[in-house]
């Protein structure tokens, strides 16, 4: 088999793997479109129990609408908008911390409790929620569990949950076809890998490293 | 349950094969185009790579973003199955430790193995140190076998003349990454030999295949190919095979028990439908298993009769004794210098892009044997995890305009670290020689059946000092290569997670629990594989081997399994099976 009978085998003509190539450096959605034909048999090599469980998760509800709130807050302070790229929320991460807590539960505690523990923190120092607070309130909370080297001890149940609330933003948002976009990953295309290229290895000083 | 029967069928195969993955798939593939009828039992589901593979998927394609829930290496991974079966437990004993990953699919574990592909080498075979028996076979008896494995299926690599790392017949390797390039210095000034990975993926067109597509260089082999690009037993092995007229496939049949007559001969298989859960037998002249180390010891374990009291084939007593899985230690870090760095198509290819042989002599050392080094790292495709952790990173780099930056953070300047950051990070895994053992084991649980009601396997393992010291000795490794790639990493692991040793199982090499020898009051094959005491019974997977080498078991099982199955070519001529 070819080059060419194997793109076609892949359900790519050589002229939308070319597209494909051009589409991952200049626009993601296009890409996604080119790849539409996979997903039109979304379920093959997928094992039932895996896709009943997805139906499933999809279908449970886990945060209350008030810890939604919350959590929407917090993903776009972590990564807010910039001029490369859009928010957290924009990347619609919120909703994949909704799915990835039922998905792994391990997260359910830390996640609630995390929220209820900042909530008690903003009401016992503001007399209001961490939603209700303001804007420089919430950083003022924020700024204390953000820094895990220079919290205070007496915050490290905070700074365990922003670790973690970290963690699961930047998941989200860089798995996003905003977030892909935006740390610029070049690959899912078909090409032919010849070496590190040559200016980058003369930048380094590896034109002459080999294995 | 009153309407539960035995379906026995009527026709006899000439060839019934366990299993579909290198072991049963290589067999099937060689007796099915000699023209032998073989019936082919797989205990998962139907598998094609072409049509159920994940590959090319883009990560948000996934609700988890690959995260791996319901499949320990990724949702887009190809592997069914993992370390943990709904309704198919299994045990251990003396609260000592052993994982055991079984994939229940069409190729079984070949979907979603690395593709690293090493020949064992003559010391592997026959040991120097006199430490553990010596195979009934050398390197040169497999030789052949390893060279016609490479041209049916193809893997790229270098010839290197090393004496225990032989050569093959070699597609090009893909050339390192720039993480890579890096790793190759930091290793070559710590002394480390380090050359090209060997892998089994097209980078060429495999000459004389029509069927199979060389690589696009997506990284992506973990998923499986779609256009059979790398190795799998399905894309490879068995669908060529069914396409020959000769192989049939019955899936989601599990196999209970090699059925025997009087004389002690095997006449068939039963096994458990998971379709209908009705009960099947099966006839056949001869039976192979390739179900795996450990499931073609349980087969053969619960094949009890007048005959065959301690089980089949295992007069010996030595059936799931020697059970080996390889050692496993790694570390990792980041490049500082490859901070904003810029981006390029730099997935390449799915296997190892370099790696390191076993380089020392053991004289000098403190434990027995040695390990090979596989490394990776690059611009990969983000997923579940992506930036995990950074507040252990970005504080230990300058920021953009050369001030300290305090640790975590949020905000457009962490969003700034996650893209300075995207690329920088690199990995290095020791796989080291486990020597066998008579007390590291698997036997029947007493007391303990699957959801099938077939007993269970029980497993006994530990490690001793001479894994837990190569363990050490892979972590002093990793900090010198570290150090001389100029990156940043934490400290080595030490005595209280025995160097990072990880758990018996976890390195799914384990192997040597149905071994060969030429005395059969200490093995349970002969050096054909074939049973010592059923002669037309014959094990084609990792069960056989004597003593496993730091190389990865699957380029082995495929060698040894197309000469198991040229051996019963042979003998059918003869009409000895």
């Amino acid at each position: 088999m070819n080059r060419r009978d194997s793109l076609k085998a892949l359900g790519l003509s050589t002229l939308s793997a070319g597209l494909l190539l051009e589409a991952c450096k200049t626009d993601n959605k296009k890409a996604a479109e080119e790849t539409a034909p996979a997903t039109a048999e979304a379920e093959a090599g997928r094992q039932p129990f895996e896709v009943e469980r997805d139906k499933k998760l999809n279908a449970d509800k886990f945060f209350t609408a008030a810890e939604m709130a919350t959590i929407t807050l917090l993903t776009d302070i972590i990564i807010p908008k910039d001029e490369k790229s859009g928010s957290a929320s924009d990347a619609k991460v919120p909703d994949f911390i909704e799915f990835i807590v039922k998905d792994i539960p391990d997260h359910q505690t830390p996640m609630r409790g995390g929220l209820r523990w900042l909530d008690m923190q903003c009401l016992n120092r503001f007399g209001k929620t961490f939603t209700d607070s303001s804007k420089a309130q919430q950083i003022e909370l924020i700024d204390l569990i953000a820094y895990p080297n220079k919290a205070k001890p007496e915050m490290g149940q905070g700074v365990a949950f922003f670790n973690r609330m970290r963690d699961l933003t930047a998941s989200g948002f860089f798995t996003s076809e905003i977030g892909v976009k935006d740390v610029g990953y070049a690959g899912n295309a078909p090409n032919k890998w010849t070496g590190v290229p040559v200016d980058i290895l003369k930048h380094y000083g590896m034109e002459n490293v080999s294995a | 349950m009153s309407d539960l029967q035995i379906k026995k069928s009527t026709t006899t195969y000439d060839v019934v094969i366990v299993g579909s993955g290198a072991g049963g798939g290589m067999a099937g593939y060689v007796l099915a185009n000699a023209g032998v009828k073989v019936l082919m039992l797989e205990a998962g589901a139907y598998f094609d790579p072409a049509k159920d593979s994940q590959q090319l998927k883009w990560p948000w394609e996934s609700p988890r973003r690959g995260a791996g829930t319901t499949r320990p290496f990724g949702d887009f991974d190809a592997a069914y199955g993992g370390w943990e079966l709904e309704g198919e437990p299994y045990t251990t004993k003396d609260k000592t430790e052993f994982f055991w990953f079984r994939s229940r699919m069409l190729g079984g574990r070949t979907n979603h193995w690395g593709r690293i592909s090493l020949r064992m080498g003559p010391h592997d075979f026959k040991s120097r140190d006199g430490l553990t028996d010596d195979w009934p076979i050398t390197y040169d008896d497999v030789k052949p076998y390893y060279d016609k494995v490479d041209r049916l299926i193809g893997v790229y690599g270098t010839k290197e003349g090393l004496e225990n790392e032989p050569d093959g017949i070699f597609l090009p390797p893909p050339k390192p990454r720039l993480n890579e390039l890096y790793i190759v210095q930091g290793a070559k000034k710590a002394g480390v030999k380090i050359i090209p990975g060997r892998g089994a993926v097209l980078t060429e067109a495999l000459p004389g295949n029509k069927d199979r597509g060389a690589c696009f260089f997506c990284g992506q082999c973990g998923r499986s190919c779609k256009i059979y690009g790398d190795f799998s037993a399905s894309s490879c092995l068995v669908i060529p095979a069914i396409k020959t007229g000769n192989l049939k496939v019955i899936t989601n049949a599990m196999v209970r028990e090699v059925i025997t007559n009087k004389e002690g001969l095997a006449t068939g298989v039963s096994y458990v439908s998971k379709e209908d859960m009705q009960e099947y037998q099966v006839n056949a002249k001869t039976v192979i298993l390739g179900a795996s180390a450990g499931e073609s010891a349980r087969i053969l374990l619960n094949s009890k009769s007048a005959e065959h009291p301690g089980g089949l084939a295992n007069s010996s007593g030595v059936v799931g004794r020697y059970l080996h899985d390889s050692t496993g230690s790694s570390a990792g870090g980041f490049l500082p210098q490859l901070m904003d760095r810029k981006r390029y198509n730099e997935d390449g290819a799915g296997s190892v892009h370099i790696y390191s042989p076993w380089w020392l002599d053991n004289k000098k050392l403190d434990f027995p044997r040695g390990y090979h080094i596989e490394y990776g790292g690059g611009l990969h495709m983000p997923s579940y995890g992506f930036g995990s952790g950074i507040q252990n990173m970005n504080g230990m780099v300058p920021d953009r305009s050369g001030n300290k930056k305090e640790a975590g953070g949020y905000g457009a300047s962490l969003k700034d670290d996650y893209r300075r950051f995207y690329g920088t990070q690199f990995g290095m895994a020791g796989r080291g020689t486990a020597i066998a053992r008579y007390d590291n084991y698997c036997e029947i649980d007493p007391n303990v059946v699957d959801k099938y009601g077939i007993p269970v396997l029980r497993f006994h393992y530990k490690w001793a000092d001479d894994e837990i010291k190569q363990a050490k000795h892979m972590q002093e490794t990793f900090q010198e290569i570290m150090h001389n790639m100029g990156a940043i990493y934490g400290g080595p692991q030490g005595p209280e997670t025995n160097y990072g040793l990880e758990a018996p199982g976890k390195i799914i090499h384990e192997v040597g629990t149905i071994r060969m020898g030429d005395d059969p009051k200490k093995s349970a094959l002969n050096k054909w594989c074939q049973a010592h005491d059923c002669k037309n019974l014959f094990v084609v997977d990792a069960a056989p081997f004597v003593q496993q080498g730091d190389k990865n078991a699957t380029w082995t099982i495929l060698a040894m399994s197309m000469r198991t199955a040229e051996y019963i070519l042979q003998e059918r001529k003869k009409l000895n099976v």
